[in-house]
């Protein structure tokens, strides 16, 4: 549906209801004036009338500069609804219209990116990722689109993860970056693990369990009961030792705490669970995009090199390049 | 006969002390919202978060100060101008008991968070209820004085005052028709684009009569007769009077432009914008050139250089308003501070102005004094409360010009030149600025409230007798 015409009305009428009102309203201010300004005035007489006292009022004339910048505005209407939309469905000898005006500016601007950036899309993210030229393209991209959530320097915060360092949840390589980045992630963890039937007292030994495996304080007796219930209900995914498992469930022995690590907020990720969602960009910002915005990342400092048999990751980005070319 | 009749004065005094106490709480609460935006750690509750406070800011300087000095200003001119008292003086006092109740609930079910989510209509449906009583009270009690009238015309500012009146009540009703789910929430009876619609036609309206149509009544009875000339031209004030009202409808979609309203309704509300700059001057002349033959008299009275700079204030907010109605200026201006400056023009410029100095003229008519008890302070009033404002829209115009070109800057490469927290970073300044400007005007309130309980703790109150129409 076109949205720029009369069609939220129920009929044609309207059509013609809005042209006909609007050009007898303008022309009307005009005929209104007109009227008002012919007649003679003395300069300088009151009109006779008094209140309250000593209020009364001249009777000057129209003064004429005001007459005519009245005129002027009118005129102005009414040459402004002949070339732009205003009466109705006529759409004005121009053809204006704003969503064309967005698309033509936007054409421009995608222009000018494949321009600037068409080269480095045939490279692998690594190339690009040392390219100065295209990591400064990337930043502007990350401070546009990704700083929001973490951050202008990329160090995140509670909840949104930090991208300069070497722990990854979904993986480090180029290509893990980037599906990242295109397809977003939804993670969850449910809550009480895979036993529902945690009670709080058991809650908190677990939760002082997982402070002692990255070395934190705390209380010995109850981290010795944790540790037998962390098999049943946490060690399915995030292993026995709590290490962790890329793109199920984050590694506890490290001393990065994406909600924090106090007994208080350890017990309430265990009880209460945790849901988190990276939103998908690759509709929205299309490949050449996402392809600078993961080099970006993946030179922030803990970009992993890919390991050896994943050589059709590496081949992935030319191919995205040409996809978009087509 | 004549000297037992005496007007009534009683619901005049009361409107007047609380346009000076709420017009000290409503700028109180802009300081600290304007100081919020520097140091966000002031919002240390919720319900004194910014985004609570800003609602009850608006309303309480639009609805508490600027409606009080409407009232008051109203019924003062109003009757002296029909020659007869107020008309149901039960009903008038209903008005000022009623119209505080607003307030007060107002000022309560904003910080708690309730609120209807349109702008300057977000009280919500138990209290718009309460609005549209009081308001056709007020309806009854101006025109019933009107119809009581003892002179043969209806004096200019009441064409004002009740043009004021007859379409806020109409705008209200309308805006507010919504569905109550709960005894504190409703939803809108319009949906989509239709909603946004009616909701700027009542804004862009609220603006247009209530501190426009309005404050004119009070500048067409006020600036002559504390002048001592007539009105310039009763031509111009005819003209000017219907051209006003009639294009002022059709200016609300400029507060939509590039939106999901279509291009045709956009172009309309543009092309009636630019219609609306020469009725709006003309009452800027009318009160201007009334000065003409009096020009001395702006040397040494205080109260006359309220008024005519609120007039020029007035003038430059109306010629710029047309302007960023234009869609190429809207385009840059829109969501900017330069808004926000445009406003404060008006507000502080125009309506807080001159609503300052009709205050003034009564404050001693009313309480039995010749004048206020120090013309001193109502001068430093003056230049304290010029400065602020002088400060606080130059600042506002930097910082909106600078963030909207700071936001459509775009590389070589067809990327954003500025991340939108670069633009806040850059806005720092200006905000400091404008707070120092804010904080101005508010110090210049203070001097007036010390000045207003002066003057009535030295006077008593008194209502004038009812003065027999000039016979011409």
């Amino acid at each position: 549906m076109d949205i720029n015409n009369t069609s939220d009305f129920v009929s044609g009428f309207w059509n013609v209801y809005v042209i006909v009102l609007v050009l007898l309203s303008v022309i009307g201010c005009g005929v209104f004036l007109w009227s008002q300004s012919s007649a003679k005035h003395a300069a300088g007489q009151t009109t006779g009338h008094v209140w309250d006292e000593n209020l009364e009022e001249f009777n000057n004339p129209l003064p004429n500069w005001w007459r005519w910048m009245f005129y002027l505005t009118i005129i102005f209407g009414l040459v402004y609804l002949c070339l732009y939309p205003g009466l109705g469905n006529y759409p004005g000898s121009y053809g204006w219209t704003m969503r064309g005006q967005h698309d033509k500016e936007q054409a421009v601007a995608e222009e000018q990116f494949k321009q600037a950036y068409g080269p480095l899309l045939k490279m692998d993210v690594a190339a690009v990722a040392a390219d100065p030229k295209a990591r400064e393209a990337g930043q502007r991209l990350f401070l546009t689109y990704c700083a929001q959530c973490h951050g202008g320097d990329a160090k995140g915060t509670k909840g949104f993860p930090n991208l300069t360092d070497s722990d990854w949840l979904w993986g480090g390589t180029a290509a893990k970056i980037k599906e990242t980045i295109t397809n977003g992630r939804d993670a969850m963890m449910p809550p009480k693990g895979l036993k529902p039937d945690l009670d709080l007292d058991q809650i908190k030994d677990l939760a002082n369990y997982v402070s002692s495996l990255s070395g934190l304080a705390s209380d010995a007796g109850r981290a010795q009961r944790g540790k037998d219930l962390f098999g049943l209900a946490c060690g399915a995914c995030h292993g026995p030792e709590g290490k962790g498992n890329l793109g199920l469930a984050p590694n506890l022995t490290d001393k990065v705490w994406l909600y924090g690590s106090s007994e208080d907020t350890i017990v309430e990720t265990i009880a209460k669970g945790r849901q988190n969602r990276m939103p998908a960009f690759g509709e929205f910002l299309g490949d050449a995009k996402v392809h600078l915005l993961a080099a970006y990342v993946y030179g922030l400092g803990g970009g992993v090199t890919e390991p050896a048999k994943s050589v059709e990751a590496i081949a992935e980005p030319p191919k995205a390049a040409d996809a978009e070319k087509n | 006969m004549q000297s037992q009749a005496t007007y009534n004065y009683g619901v005049v005094r009361q409107f007047a002390v609380m346009t000076v106490i709420w017009g000290v709480v409503g700028m109180l609460v802009g300081v600290i919202i304007a100081a919020q935006l520097i140091w966000p750690e002031l919002s240390v509750v919720e319900w004194l978060s910014y985004g609570r406070l800003r609602p009850l800011h608006t309303n309480a300087v639009i609805f508490a100060f600027g409606g009080c000095s409407l009232f008051a200003t109203s019924y003062y001119c109003v009757q002296r101008t029909s020659h007869t008292p107020l008309f149901a003086p039960a009903l008038a006092s209903f008005t000022f008991w009623g119209w505080q109740l607003v307030i007060v609930l107002a000022a309560l079910s904003l910080p708690l968070g309730l609120t209807s989510g349109k702008e300057y209509a977000e009280l919500e449906w138990p209290i718009d209820l309460l609005i549209a009583v009081v308001w056709v009270s007020y309806a009854v009690v101006f025109f019933g004085t009107i119809f009581r009238r003892r002179t043969p015309h209806i004096y200019v500012a009441n064409w004002f005052f009740g043009g004021f009146i007859l379409t806020v009540a109409i705008l209200h009703i309308v805006n507010s028709c919504e569905i109550p789910a709960t005894l504190f929430k409703s939803y809108s009876c319009y949906a989509g684009v239709q909603d946004a619609m009616v909701q700027w036609w009542y804004g862009h309206n609220a603006v247009g009569f209530f501190l426009t149509a309005g404050f004119l009544g009070m500048m067409y009875y006020f600036v002559p007769k504390q002048a001592g000339r007539p009105v310039y031209s009763y031509r111009l004030s005819v003209v000017h009077f219907w051209a006003l009202i009639f294009t002022y409808m059709w200016a609300g979609p400029h507060h939509l432009h590039y939106t999901a309203l279509p291009d045709w309704t956009q172009s309309i509300g543009m092309i009636f914008s630019l219609i609306l700059l020469a009725p709006s001057w003309g009452g800027m002349i009318n009160g201007i050139m009334t000065l003409s033959g009096a020009w001395h008299k702006l040397r040494d009275d205080p109260i006359l250089k309220f008024m005519i700079t609120s007039l020029s204030f007035y003038g430059m907010s109306t010629f710029e308003g047309p302007m960023m109605s234009i869609k190429t200026v809207n385009a840059l201006s829109h969501y900017t501070d330069w808004t926000v400056g445009h406003v404060h023009s008006g507000a502080l410029g125009w309506v807080a102005m001159i609503a300052i100095g009709c205050t003034y003229y009564m404050l001693p008519r009313i309480f039995g004094k010749n004048e206020m008890h120090s013309v001193k302070l109502i001068n430093l009033h003056f230049w304290v409360a010029t400065i602020g404002v002088v400060l606080y829209i130059a600042s506002m115009w930097i910082a909106g010009v600078m963030q909207g070109l700071m936001w459509r800057a775009t590389n070589a490469d067809g990327t954003l030149t500025y991340s939108f927290v670069e633009s806040v970073k850059a806005t720092y300044p200006f905000w400091t600025i404008r707070l120092v400007g804010g904080l101005l005007f508010l110090v210049g309130m203070l001097i007036m409230t010390y000045n207003m309980f002066k003057t009535i703790a030295g006077g008593k109150a008194v209502n004038a007798p009812v003065l027999e129409p000039a016979h011409a």
